[in-house]
């Protein structure tokens, strides 16, 4: 009946891999981030620029979607002005978990160069972010490895870890 | 911690230039030549009503006239001579001289490729007449006014504040609004999307761009050097570098590595 025998501590030949819930999920997590397109300023640019053919971030399966419902990862790039500030954190919250942002740029890290009335001080004032990317505007490279650095965390973490109540921002 | 921000002016320059004999530069008002153009638009506008004062500045001609006479004088110098075009109208912020705003509508004439700025004097409470129903692009220009300058109009079709959201207090491009928001602004998104009772969780906005603390690992990490956020300051200083890594040592679960023997690299275009 069966055509090979199965080794079970290695598996070689087959079509079969063990491995943990814990990895697998993962795996999944972090090969298919896919962003939310939300470009708020010139970053966008080189967000635009990354997702094009010569830095290709279809090959981390990084796909940007126009929706938050089907978005995993928020890529804030560019200024976040007051008047924009509710908008996003209504967004982050459309988002469904897990999810993850990224700040990209100094503007959207700390206001930037906009030191005035109209500009959120960095968005982490409204969204939990969980990573910081330096530069004006941070070349396409800069936001490959921060994809990357993502994929790691999120390798790291427990995929069924309790739903931890979410810090306020 | 690095060492407090300090303004980068040039300390030692400044005690040479105060502005004690400072003049500002003026722009030379000319008169009106009798036999020009300009001369026949304010002889149209003194049958409406009373001019102020006229003058030619840099070959365009400016006109005083009083607030109420706006509409008239606005009106004559469109549907008699031409001028058709409202290229730029706003307010200027004179409350801390003279008590008010000068607002004023910068027209051109197509036909003739000939400007006139119509300038009025408004006190701080005083509204101007809207000239929406004379020019169109009155109407985002007016709100636009009103909602940086706080100049009100009447009879304007959709009064509303244009560039700051609605429920914003004061009007920033006055000369009075600090650069970096009052207490509302600086307090606006969260006490809009959290309440108020979240500043004490949140914490007020830090202004100080130069600001790095590197005993601080809640918002600042040392690049390569990193310690997980959120620990204790003493963490902070662990000298066990972190090296850069694009992917784990032992490799990423069914995420094959490109090895470079296998793989072939273009050298020329083809």
């Amino acid at each position: 009946m069966a055509q090979h025998q199965v080794n079970y501590t290695q598996s070689g030949g087959l079509p079969v891999a063990l491995t943990t819930v814990d990895k697998i999920l993962n795996w999944g997590r972090s090969n298919s981030l896919w962003a939310l397109t939300y470009g708020l300023a010139c970053c966008a640019i080189e967000m635009m620029a990354s997702g094009a053919s010569r830095y290709d971030f279809d090959r981390f399966g990084t796909i940007f979607r126009a929706s938050p419902r089907q978005a995993d990862v928020m890529i804030v790039a560019g200024t976040l002005t007051k008047k924009h500030a509710e908008f996003i954190r209504r967004l982050y919250d459309q988002m469904t978990e897990p999810k993850w942002v990224i700040s990209m740029g100094s503007c959207a890290n700390t206001g930037g160069m906009f030191n005035t009335y109209a500009t959120v001080q960095g968005c982490d004032r409204v969204i939990p972010v969980d990573l910081y990317l330096p530069g004006c505007a941070p070349r396409p490279e800069t936001l490959q490895y921060a994809v990357m650095l993502l994929q790691q965390k999120i390798r790291k973490e427990s995929a069924n870890k309790s739903q931890k109540p979410k810090r306020l921002v | 911690m690095m060492r407090p921000y300090t303004p980068k002016d040039n300390v030692q320059a400044k005690a040479y230039y105060t502005d004690r004999f400072w003049v500002a530069p003026r722009i030379p008002e000319e008169p009106i030549p009798e036999d020009d153009l300009y001369a026949e638009d304010i002889a149209a506008v003194k049958k409406q009503c009373k001019i102020l004062n006229a003058y030619i500045q840099r070959g365009q001609l400016v006109i005083y006239i009083n607030p109420e006479d706006n509409i008239p004088a606005l009106k004559t110098l469109k549907e008699e001579r031409g001028y058709e075009m409202l290229s730029e109208m706003s307010g200027v912020d004179f409350l801390a001289e003279r008590g008010g705003f000068e607002v004023f509508y910068q027209i051109l004439n197509l036909g003739t490729a000939r400007r006139i700025r119509v300038k009025c004097f408004v006190d701080e409470n005083q509204a101007v007449e809207s000239v929406n129903p004379l020019y169109r692009s009155a109407d985002w220009a007016e709100r636009e006014m009103w909602d940086l300058m706080g100049v009100k109009v009447n009879n304007h079709p959709y009064l509303k504040r244009l560039i700051m959201p609605d429920d914003w207090e004061g009007h920033p491009l006055r000369k009075t609004y600090p650069l970096e928001g009052d207490e509302f602004a600086q307090w606006y998104e969260v006490d809009k999307i959290f309440g108020k009772e979240a500043r004490d969780i949140i914490g007020p906005e830090n202004r100080d761009p130069a600001r790095v603390d590197r005993y601080d690992t809640e918002r600042f990490a040392r690049l390569g050097h990193e310690v997980p956020r959120g620990a204790p300051a003493e963490m902070a200083d662990k000298a066990e570098e972190t090296p850069l890594s694009y992917q784990e040592e032992e490799g990423v679960f069914l995420i094959q590595k490109l090895s470079e023997e296998n793989s072939k690299v273009l050298d020329k275009r083809r």
